[in-house]
């Protein structure tokens, strides 16, 4: 007789991608244990509850415990969506800005420097405006557009003074003039499900921003430029950010691994959370056999 | 549909059928962001705030 697949879903709060993660696995007759990443705790020295699971999806708001959780997970042999050094690669940009360089993908400019003084010298090289990016962060909080060397020291010196140790990590981006929109295209193991235009007039064109969708068709460029990003991350089910660019054409500003999809779904009519559901059964299924 | 009192206002709020325990509900008449924290009977407290490392 074949095994009953166990998935557990990690959250923080129950938003509507959540729902609807819950609503495919219950359509699918699959045991699922819902895990509130606030309630939970773990025992280093007792695996066995945890591998208990075929495999865990996680959705946690907080980048800390989801990565956190996906590393004790994956240690213990437990199988995720996504994988801890997944999220380490989505999850900071620096890193994920490293990883792309060394695949050689297109990506906007970037510097890094550790002191104001560094920063301000590597800003000046890469010329203004520019964006500076806390390297951990999301939903479009706390990008500053520098037009000048007035504003910049004015930023580094507040994120000097003010910000916690991960704000000493100055990453400063080239700003790309986007046409009024951006690209978020969906990855699923080696596919590229579904792709939507952010339209926003504000130059911060994040949904989460008030940023209004648009489906986008996938032209083999977009496809091969994000299958491309997401096997620099290590692969999985992703959320790659496109930026487009007048000469340069399509440019990769993020990679997202626990993405927001509650626009993309009803906009693409497909059903995002089932695709990501049975992507989970698979490795559930392997894991189990 | 359950029916709870906002704990910011005292307004009163009606739970949608289909309300998840986790769920976030929004004060209609103080704007206040409130999880739901039971069902059956319904509790609501208020929302975490918004954490520095939150995000997708």
């Amino acid at each position: 007789m074949q095994q009953r697949l166990k998935i557990g879903v990690l959250y923080s709060r129950v938003r509507v991608e959540e729902k609807w993660i819950f609503s495919a696995l219950e359509k699918r007759g699959v045991d699922f244990d819902r895990l509130d990443d606030r309630a939970i705790h773990f025992d280093l020295e007792n695996p066995a509850p945890w591998q208990e699971y075929d495999a865990v999806i996680e959705r946690s708001i907080s980048y800390n415990s989801g990565l956190y959780t996906l590393r004790i997970l994956n240690a213990f042999g437990v199988p995720t969506v996504n994988t801890a050094l997944v999220a380490e690669a989505c999850g900071d940009k620096l890193t994920t800005s490293t990883l792309l360089a060394k695949a050689g993908l297109p990506q906007p400019r970037n510097v890094v420097a550790f002191t104001p003084e560094s920063a301000l010298e590597a800003l000046e090289e890469l010329g203004y405006p520019a964006v500076v990016k806390p390297v951990v962060g999301s939903w479009g909080r706390l990008l500053a557009k520098v037009n000048d060397r007035d504003a910049a020291e004015a930023i580094f010196e507040h994120k000097a003074t003010l910000g916690s140790t991960q704000h000493q990590v100055f990453y400063v981006q080239e700003y790309i003039a986007k046409p009024g929109r951006d690209i978020r295209a969906i990855v699923i193991g080696d596919r590229v499900l579904t792709a939507m235009y952010r339209k926003s007039e504000h130059w911060i064109t994040n949904t989460a921003r008030g940023g209004e969708g648009e489906l986008c068709s996938i032209t083999p460029e977009i496809e091969s430029i994000c299958l491309g990003a997401a096997k620099a991350m290590g692969g999985g089910v992703l959320a790659i950010d496109l930026i487009e660019h007048s000469e340069r054409g399509y440019l990769i500003n993020e990679v997202n691994h626990t993405m927001e999809f509650h626009t993309m779904q009803p906009l693409s009519g497909l059903d995002v959370a089932g695709e990501i559901v049975e992507y989970a059964m698979n490795l559930a299924k392997e894991r189990a056999s | 549909m359950s029916k709870i009192a906002c704990p910011e206002c005292a307004a009163e709020i009606t739970l949608e059928a289909g309300t998840e325990v986790g769920e976030i509900i929004v004060c209609s008449d103080c704007g206040v962001d409130l999880e739901v924290t039971a069902l059956e009977p319904a509790t609501v407290q208020l929302a975490p705030m918004e954490q520095e490392d939150w995000g997708e």
